[in-house]
């Protein structure tokens, strides 16, 4: 039925919630409603993509778009012997991410619907959505360094507008103010790795500059200041201390799917280790540090986020800890960097918790939404026996609660007994820590179920009500994905995860496209 | 198999592990319903003895979010209190650690690769 459509998903799904970001503004002129209406087409149709792009690539494979070409997949044109157009480049573990990016930002659109509907400049809050959907979307699915770095500039502007929603607040322009220098600092590295292999090989994708790469001193730099610009953006530590600030103050949806823009930056960081650079340096040695940028950030983010008293910045210290995971699988199967034993079972398990963290830490974000919704306050000092008032919310934290803290039968839990198991093979002492981290983890979310929802109500809370359907819904789909996940893990993992993790370590077939 | 997940040393399966709380369950509940009958809700038994002291109001005896682990907080402040400084809020000591991490993986990159 789509035979004709296909090959030309990868620039679709990218371009339709562009067209939706500048043409949700002018729907917003008519009506609210008529804008609520197309930004759910828009997005509804986005997902449909995404999922029969995703059935084409598990069972086809990779799928090249290229721009201007007057075939899709004429990566040089006649007479070239390099690609000299864009070139979209879509395997396994981009779909995988574009699903996950494109899954939140719906739920996130459903949950956004009533609450947003407070606050002036809606119209411009659904416009940087969609901008930073776009910006996501394209880090994903682009073959090109330089793309990279555009869809980079564009998820980060977006990213910080967004931030700084709350105008009202100083601390929301402050936050917005560091989001941006941090993001501008690492886009403007990446722009400086890509200007010096332009400089060296003429070239800018990624496929073409793996392929031809000597690994001389400039490789070197370069290779260095993509590791630590991605690994900033992902939020590792010690330069974690943007990202609760930022969360912290984000409007709860915005804090959601800013979740899944740092796992976003997580997916360029893999890209970049295995892809590009693959076998081609020592990658025990980089194995180890990003596995102790991993440890850090697990240690940091959990011990800093069990003394905080904000609702967004104890879960953007929790996201912290939680990325410490996901670098920690990472460094593990990079070291490890085979297709079997425990690198490989590290490597898929760094993906899975991907897809559970963007689900886990998008549930809390939303909670910690749906609490201001209804309280107006953030500060768990001054909250206190919600759960009379908001069974469901209560409910979904829960859930949220159990996934992130790695309890059984949550998703959080299989995909954090994978990386015990493989990391506890690469070193003992490091699984351990990870093991302690969890427990950390779940004290810290006891504190916060107690303290908003358990205790004495308060007189000021005893006529807060539950919070619109919508927002129900949004959670509980959140939810729902969850169980379902942790019911049966085996499914996502035998046939997502395991796709995605051999395009990793399987670099040839990508870097054979072009 | 559905419902078994390979995790490297072992195996996980969720399906196995409700079965197994579910019995467990079944057995606690065996065991409170066989527990003393005599028990009456919402009476002088349920309340706390406070060496005859009116109990106090549960809104001025609630422990706030901030006192919650105040026991760990205070046996580890010395390792929080460098650590609340270090996160300062100024965006310059933000951008001084990237360059320190940057700088120590160029100096491994570089010298060691």
């Amino acid at each position: 039925m789509f035979e004709n459509l296909v090959p030309h998903l990868p620039i679709l799904i990218i371009a339709i919630p562009l067209f939706g970001a500048f043409a949700s503004y002018l729907f917003s002129k008519v009506s609210d409603k008529a804008r609520d209406v197309f930004a759910f087409i828009v997005l509804g149709v986005t997902e449909f993509l995404v999922l029969v792009l995703g059935k084409d690539i598990y069972t086809n494979g990779l799928r090249v778009y290229t721009l201007g070409a007057t075939s899709a997949e004429l990566t040089a044109p006649t007479g070239y012997i390099m690609p000299v157009r864009i070139i979209l480049e879509v395997d396994a573990l981009s779909i995988f991410m574009g699903i996950i990016t494109v899954t939140v930002a719906f739920i996130v659109f459903i949950f956004s619907l009533k609450p947003m509907k407070e606050y002036s400049g809606t119209d411009k809050y659904y416009t940087l959505m969609f901008l930073l959907l776009v910006g996501m979307l394209g880090i994903e699915f682009t073959g090109d360094l330089f793309n990279l770095f555009v869809f980079l500039e564009i998820a980060s502007i977006a990213g910080a507008a967004l931030v700084a929603f709350f105008t009202h607040r100083d601390e929301s322009a402050e936050a917005a103010f560091k989001y941006v220098v941090i993001c501008s600092l690492g886009a403007l590295l990446v722009l400086f790795a890509v200007a010096l292999f332009y400089g060296q090989y003429d070239a800018l994708n990624i496929a073409y500059l793996a392929n031809v790469m000597k690994y001389s001193l400039l490789d070197k730099i370069a290779f260095c200041v993509l590791l630590c610009a991605f690994a900033m953006k992902a939020g590792s530590a010690p330069m974690h201390m943007w990202k609760p600030d930022a969360y912290g103050e984000a409007p709860g949806p915005v804090a959601a799917i800013l979740v899944t823009a740092s796992l976003v930056s997580m997916y360029a960081l893999l890209r970049v280790c295995f892809t590009l650079y693959g076998r081609g340096l020592n990658t025990e040695v980089i194995g180890w540090i990003i596995t102790v940028l991993g440890l850090l950030s697990i240690f940091i983010g959990v011990t800093m986020a069990l003394i905080q008293n904000n609702f967004g910045r104890l879960i953007g210290y929790t996201a912290v800890a939680e990325v410490g995971f996901i670098l920690l699988a990472a460094g593990v199967g990079f070291a490890g960097f085979s297709s079997t034993g425990f690198g490989f079972t590290a490597l898929q398990a760094g993906l899975f918790h991907i897809l559970n963290d963007a689900l886990d830490l998008g549930l809390l974000f939303l909670v910690s939404g749906a609490v201001l919704h209804a309280t107006g306050k953030r500060n768990l000092n001054e909250l206190s026996g919600l759960a009379r008032n908001m069974k469901y919310t209560c409910i979904f934290f829960i859930v949220g609660l159990c996934a992130v803290a790695g309890l059984p039968p949550m998703n959080g839990f299989a995909s954090k007994l994978m990386i015990y198991e493989s990391v506890y093979q690469f070193n003992p002492v490091f699984s351990i820590i990870a093991i302690l981290a969890s427990i950390f983890m779940l004290a810290v979310f006891v504190k916060v179920f107690y303290s908003v929802f358990l205790g004495p109500e308060l007189k000021e809370f005893s006529s807060v009500k539950e919070v619109p359907a919508s927002m129900l819904l949004a959670m509980g789909a959140l939810a729902v994905l969850i169980i379902v996940i942790g019911l049966c893990p085996d499914i996502f993992v035998n046939n997502v995860i395991n796709p995605a993790a051999r395009a990793l370590i399987d670099y040839g077939i990508y870097r054979g496209v072009v | 198999m559905f419902g078994i997940l390979e995790t490297g040393y072992g195996f996980w399966s969720p399906i196995i592990w409700i079965i197994t709380i579910i019995v467990i369950g079944i057995i606690l509940y065996i065991i409170w319903h066989l527990g003393e009958p005599a028990y009456k809700k919402g009476t002088e038994q349920t309340k706390p003895f406070l060496a005859g002291m009116p109990e106090p109001s549960k809104e001025a005896v609630t422990v706030r979010a901030d006192n919650v682990y105040w026991g760990f907080k205070e046996a580890l402040k010395h390792y929080y209190g460098p650590m609340i400084k270090t996160h300062s809020g100024i965006i310059n000591d933000y951008i001084s650690w990237f360059v320190v991490v940057l700088a120590i993986v160029f100096v491994i990159i570089g010298g060691l690769l």
